[in-house]
């Protein structure tokens, strides 16, 4: 579904990512770790074709299609999500308005008729219903005065509206408390086929008690330097990020 | 249409299938700059006396009014051009500028049959269908088109309530002892210099009068167009609200493409007596210029509201998008006790349009309150002030205000400036001032983009959703047109 070659971006003249290499097939679940600054937030936002992100070189493709040569819109409706770290508001617009303007232009570029109102709402009650969202919140502005665990909820919702082909979650974990942890890790279950595919990007380790990946990867100074099971996320978790970082010494130094 | 209001959601889809109505939009024209070839009976270009006559004779206007007209003239002539508005444009030759432009077909107007034909086809072009779809929607029209009031629609059934909704001249024939009573009485000739001139030479305009105890069963409406080269345009509103009477009431203006500035100076009066109300709105479109700054409207205008009941209340909502140079004020005078004045405001200014607009709001009686919600959104080379004044007068005790004055700007380039005046004279008024500038953020469009919805989409419903609190007052159909008139203004204005 998605392939990444010797991927390099810069952030405002800095080079982040120095060659990153990921291959994510449907049905599979991933998790890149790594140290603050590190480069995850980097890799979803150049995924997702963020425009303060500058590709220097390498190669995305997802579904066969040259990612970079995309508009960050129309990754959107090929099926690439990404779920904010910081959710943006938007005031004077409710969710309503936001959610079935996205699900209608998605809609629209893949040949589907647009959702009728009614088809909508009942859409969005089955949806919300799994993340025990207050239907109240639908006619609220896009994330204006929603708490940071409603927001990163606002965020799963949308995923689980859109039914996109590969969801990266931008550290969704963060800033949650465990209830609403449990909360948003069951809506990115419930998500989760085997035609899809999930994209993690977390600190921390408590998040893949609850979504539990495929393939773990360690991502250090814009390069992945170690990839393993689930176990290599619990083996991070007790001897920390140092440990890794020590053998990639080693290894460069050999 | 207060059915689909208080329906939110509905309303809320109605504003997203309009965001994909957005994309049909041609890009970058101002869409209502044709001409329409109509031979019009013409006044010579200049002003003096003599041409202050010639308009009064025109209309067959009674010995008082021409006085009247004159005595504005001569103070006009003693007045200066006020410079203080923060707004810049080359000196005005008013000897330039025609002051009389009738279309010269001009029969008595019974019926819509009756109106020439290619005035109707403007007027469909406007999309201001004065024909079946509009009656059906219930909507009374007149059209002021150049200077002349061409046809009313309605007038029977507005008859039936005891009603007056007419062009003035129409007034000053059939019930000139209520526009001698009013015309003046909210906005005296004395009161500004383009006032002035304006009770000098204005051609037309609206003339509304709804009895006591009535509620308007329709929304009134009025569509000024300037259509003539070197026409001024100079046209004069007048609605009356007697006791326990409701009215509201919509504008809209639009010009074509002139390379030449065209000057519109208007004066709104309205008069509301105890326990009534009046809302009005305006969707102001008139030829902004092109991109570079050239030709373009200058929009001077004097609008004012006196609440003179107990009671009484006034709404001004205005959304303003055109105009090359405009500087405006809708003010209320709150003079029965627990008067009511409110305003809303979406001033938008691209390229190199010039936005000096704000309003007024005079306390006098007791217990009046009053809201100011101005949103304006600087774009382009373009200025953008908002200047308000609330003043609070000895004897009115326990006045409230709340004003909330937000900017928002796209790109670097374009500025937006706040002139607040607060003048209390009563302690125990209870004043509040809020402001906040923002910028159109990268960061929201992105967020738009990644949910599948294009640049141009996304900078729209940031902007609607600024502008929210103003829509919302807005009757529907006026929404829905202010929301695609924002769009286009906007467009290419980012990214």
């Amino acid at each position: 579904m998605l392939v990444i070659k010797n991927l390099k971006a810069n952030v405002e003249g800095k080079e982040i990512l120095k060659g990153i290499n990921l291959e994510i097939k449907a049905g599979e679940v991933h998790a890149i770790m790594g140290p603050n600054g590190s480069g995850k937030s980097t890799l979803a936002n150049v995924l997702a074709g963020n425009g303060g992100y500058e590709v220097t070189e390498g190669e995305i493709y997802f579904e066969g299609k040259d990612l970079v040569e995309l508009a960050p819109e129309d990754r959107a409706r090929e099926g690439v999500f990404l779920a904010f770290q910081y959710p943006i508001e938007i005031p004077g617009i409710s969710n309503a308005t936001f959610l079935k303007t996205a699900l209608n232009e998605v809609r629209k570029y893949n040949g589907q008729p647009e959702a009728t109102p009614k088809e909508f709402m009942e859409l969005l009650r089955e949806k919300s219903g799994v993340l025990g969202m207050d239907p109240q919140f639908i006619s609220r502005s896009v994330n204006v005065g929603f708490s940071g665990g409603e927001k990163k909820r606002n965020e799963i919702l949308q995923m689980l509206m859109l039914q996109p082909k590969l969801a990266l979650l931008d550290e969704t974990d963060s800033g949650l408390d465990i209830d609403a942890l449990k909360i948003v890790s069951s809506g990115v279950n419930v998500f989760k086929n085997k035609d899809n595919a999930v994209l993690l990007v977390t600190h921390y380790q408590r998040l893949l008690n609850y979504i539990v990946p495929d393939f773990v990867h360690v991502l250090s100074k814009g390069r992945i330097i170690k990839s393993g099971g689930k176990e290599l996320a619990l083996e991070l978790e007790e001897k920390g990020y140092d440990w890794i970082k020590n053998d990639e010494l080693i290894e460069e130094n050999v | 249409m207060e059915e689909i209001k208080t329906n939110g959601l509905q309303e809320k889809d109605e504003i997203s299938e309009d965001m994909q109505l957005l994309n049909d939009v041609t890009k970058n024209e101002y869409k209502w700059g044709f001409i329409t070839d109509i031979e019009s009976d013409t006044a010579p270009k200049g002003l003096n006396e003599e041409i202050v006559r010639f308009i009064s004779l025109k209309k067959g206007e009674p010995e008082w009014m021409t006085e009247w007209r004159l005595k504005a003239f001569r103070h006009w002539q003693t007045m200066e051009e006020p410079k203080w508005p923060n707004v810049k444009y080359p000196k005005i030759d008013f000897q330039d500028i025609i002051y009389y432009s009738a279309p010269k077909k001009k029969p008595q107007l019974n019926s819509l049959d009756e109106v020439d034909p290619e005035l109707l086809k403007t007027f469909e072009k406007l999309g201001i269908p004065l024909e079946e779809q509009k009656i059906l929607s219930g909507v009374a029209v007149d059209a002021v088109f150049d200077s002349v009031s061409v046809a009313t629609t309605f007038k029977e059934t507005l008859k039936e309530k005891g009603i007056i909704f007419s062009s003035v001249s129409e007034a000053l024939k059939d019930h000139p002892e209520l526009v001698k009573k009013y015309l003046g009485s909210v906005v005296p000739y004395t009161d500004n210099y383009y006032a002035a001139l304006n009770a000098a030479v204005f051609s037309d305009g609206s003339f509304v009068y709804i009895p006591k105890g009535v509620r308007c069963p329709m929304e009134l409406s009025t569509y000024f167009r300037i259509n003539n080269e070197e026409t001024g345009q100079f046209e004069r509103t007048l609605i009356i609200a007697e006791d326990d009477s409701y009215v509201s009431y919509l504008e809209g203006c639009t010009a074509p493409i002139r390379d030449t500035n065209q000057l519109h100076a208007a004066v709104v009066e309205l008069v509301i007596l105890e326990n009534a109300e009046i809302k009005y709105s305006t969707v102001q479109n008139w030829y902004p210029g092109n991109s570079e700054g050239k030709g373009g409207i200058y929009n001077f205008v004097t609008k004012r509201a006196a609440c003179r009941g107990n009671h009484s209340k006034v709404s001004w909502t205005q959304v303003e998008t055109g105009s090359a140079v405009t500087w405006k004020y809708p003010s209320c005078i709150l003079q029965g006790d627990y008067s009511v004045g409110e305003f809303y405001s979406v001033a938008v200014t691209n390229n190199f349009q010039q936005a000096d607009t704000g309003t007024k709001m005079i306390h006098l009686g007791k217990n009046t309150s009053s809201t100011i919600i101005s949103k304006g959104i600087s774009a382009g080379k373009s200025n953008n002030s908002y200047r308000g004044l609330v003043k609070v007068a000895k004897k009115a005790d326990n006045a409230r205000n709340f004003t909330q004055c937000d900017s928002m700007l796209m790109g670097d380039k374009c500025g937006a400036h706040t002139f607040p005046y607060i003048e209390i004279e009563n302690d125990t008024a209870r004043v509040e001032h809020e402001a906040t500038t923002s910028k159109v953020g990268e960061d929201q469009i992105f967020y738009l983009n990644q949910r599948g919805i294009s640049t141009e989409d996304a900078v729209n419903m940031i902007v609607n959703g600024f502008c929210k609190e103003v829509f919302n007052e807005l009757p529907m159909e006026f929404a829905v047109e202010a929301q695609k008139l924002l769009a286009i203004s906007l467009e290419s204005s980012v990214g």
